[in-house]
């Protein structure tokens, strides 16, 4: 078979799958030109991925990596959900073909573009606070910090 | 239920095919190039598919040379006419935008080696216009190949007036008609053809075998160097349980061949029509001038191997020309020649019927198909946009 089971299962049984009509993050990557086209709609609440969904246009690996790449993120935050690889979908869909490996850049590149798109939508006032007010040097720390409770809870 | 609509890629041996195969295997052992008793047993059998094979295309078996399929017979014709051209200071070689890879790409080989090759485009509905062949033909062309029918979009092209226009200029016509033969009435000598390829898996014969029909008097190189097999021109020890198989497939498929063919045919059209009532959604080839099995079909919208893996799940066994099938980026370069744009290119699918095929098979795909469009376009980006801007 050309494919794991994981992707057969992830493009038979897609994860997450339409729209979110009240999204407040897209992002939307490819060309049908070439064949792949991912849609990434984002529900944001508090820093938080609520809910995710997603829309592709493309071959089993691309709607594979889409469907993975939300159940991935769903719940997460946004920094965790910006540092997704595509070698993390890959992995997590036991491998895919060398010639597919261009579908796992897109869904972390439709994620990535999701988040940008949420963070670049948001009024200044509504921003969440992603410790963005404070300086620069302390960011890491209190970043740390954060993650070590989250980790805890 | 389980519809093999695959024809094209390859056909399932005919049990008739597989007894000779087995036979000959087993009872015909000898070397064909012994002279003790059973290599000449084996020289006999090896004569009579020849002769079989001859006169199922009109041939006499003296232009029978048996090879390893299409691919290499496509070789052999064009090497051989292109080395032969350059002798005589003919470097330049005439195809078309359609061709199988294994001409197109045998053509880049020589390109590399100092030939120029002319492309003729083909129509929208994949047809070569003779005209364009006969515009192009040069004092240096050496060779004009275009196929007998496309594999892709199954359009069969008018290489009888091709054919006429060579010989008038005195140049060499080569025809890959892997689709063809077997299937449509064919006789080389009626159709003024110089050089023919064939294979045997297209018409329910094993794999790894063909042959290439080169007219009397067209001088032909030898491929394989080694023994003096196939009259030096291709040598090692020939696989005669295969050739033997081959040519009783031919017979056998050329037996009640019209009639079978129109009840393909018939299949054929009741799976364009359903399918065409989809919205968006086009056919790719000429409508009349068509392979009888042949149905290629392109669903804007989607991508062309999701399409094939959900059939599949359903036991339906199709192709498709996507560039993820085509093993490159750009979907199928037939589908590009005929004015497809990447986008709709991408999302094609092909069924090759048989007669092995049923009504009910096809009302199975008639009934399966629109659904999983449906899917696949409720989640596509592509569909979306389509549907907004409609």
């Amino acid at each position: 078979m050309l494919y794991s089971d994981k992707v057969m299962d992830h493009f038979m049984n897609p994860r997450n799958v339409g729209k979110i009509d009240d999204a407040n993050g897209i992002g939307e990557v490819g060309n049908a030109k070439c064949g792949d086209i991912m849609k990434v709609y984002l529900k944001v609440e508090d820093g938080i991925i609520e809910d995710v969904k997603f829309c592709t246009f493309g071959c089993a690996s691309a709607i594979a990596t889409s469907s993975i790449a939300t159940e991935m993120i769903k719940g997460k935050t946004l920094d965790e959900a910006w540092d997704l690889s595509n070698k993390a979908v890959v992995e997590a869909l036991d491998g895919l073909p060398t010639a597919k490996i261009h579908c796992s850049v897109l869904a972390e590149e439709a994620v990535k573009a999701a988040i940008e798109d949420y963070r670049a939508g948001k009024a200044p006032g509504e921003q969440d606070c992603d410790a963005c007010c404070l300086t620069p040097t302390l960011v890491p720390a209190i970043a740390t910090s954060w993650s070590d409770k989250l980790e805890a809870d | 239920m389980i519809v093999y609509a695959d024809n094209a890629a390859t056909t399932k041996p005919s049990p008739r095919a597989l007894e000779a195969l087995v036979e000959v295997a087993g009872t015909f052992y000898g070397n064909p190039s012994s002279i003790h008793t059973p290599g000449q047993k084996a020289k006999e059998v090896l004569e009579a598919a020849r002769a079989s094979i001859a006169r199922s295309i009109g041939a006499d078996p003296r232009e029978v040379t048996f090879t390893s399929g299409g691919t290499e017979a496509d070789n052999h014709a064009l090497r051989s006419a292109a080395r032969l051209g350059a002798k005589k200071g003919k470097m330049h070689l005439v195809s078309s935008t359609i061709e199988h890879h294994a001409i197109l790409h045998t053509l880049e080989a020589l390109k590399s080696e100092g030939f120029e090759v002319t492309l003729v485009p083909v129509d929208g509905a994949g047809l070569v216009d003779p005209q364009d062949v006969k515009r192009v033909i040069r004092p240096d062309t050496a060779l004009v190949s275009i196929m007998y029918a496309n594999n892709e979009i199954g359009t069969i092209e008018p290489v009888k007036e091709i054919a006429a226009i060579c010989r008038e200029a005195g140049v060499l016509f080569h025809t890959d008609a892997v689709q063809a033969v077997g299937h449509l009435d064919l006789d080389v000598h009626e159709l003024g053809i110089d050089m023919l390829s064939f294979s045997g898996h297209k018409f329910h014969g094993p794999r790894g075998v063909g042959a290439l029909y080169v007219r009397k008097g067209v001088r032909l190189l030898p491929f394989i160097e080694g023994g003096a097999q196939e009259r030096g021109l291709r040598a090692g020890t020939d696989n005669l349980p295969a050739i033997h198989a081959m040519a009783a497939a031919l017979e056998e498929s050329l037996e009640g061949r019209a009639e079978k063919m129109a009840t393909v045919a018939a299949l054929r059209d009741r799976l364009i029509s359903g399918l065409l009532s989809i919205p968006r959604t086009y056919l790719n080839g000429d409508p009349d001038k068509r392979l009888p099995g042949n149905v290629s079909i392109c669903f804007e919208g989607i991508e062309g191997e999701s399409l094939l893996l959900m059939l599949d799940s359903r036991g339906i066994a199709a192709s498709s020309g996507s560039a993820c099938t085509s093993g490159s980026l750009d979907p199928s370069h037939v589908l590009l020649a005929i004015g497809r744009p990447h986008e709709i290119a991408h999302g094609s699918l092909r069924l090759t019927l048989d007669v092995e095929n049923t009504i009910e098979e096809a009302e199975y795909i008639l009934d399966t198909l629109p659904g999983i469009v449906e899917y696949l376009r409720g989640i596509s980006p592509v569909w979306e946009k389509l549907e907004q801007t409609a």
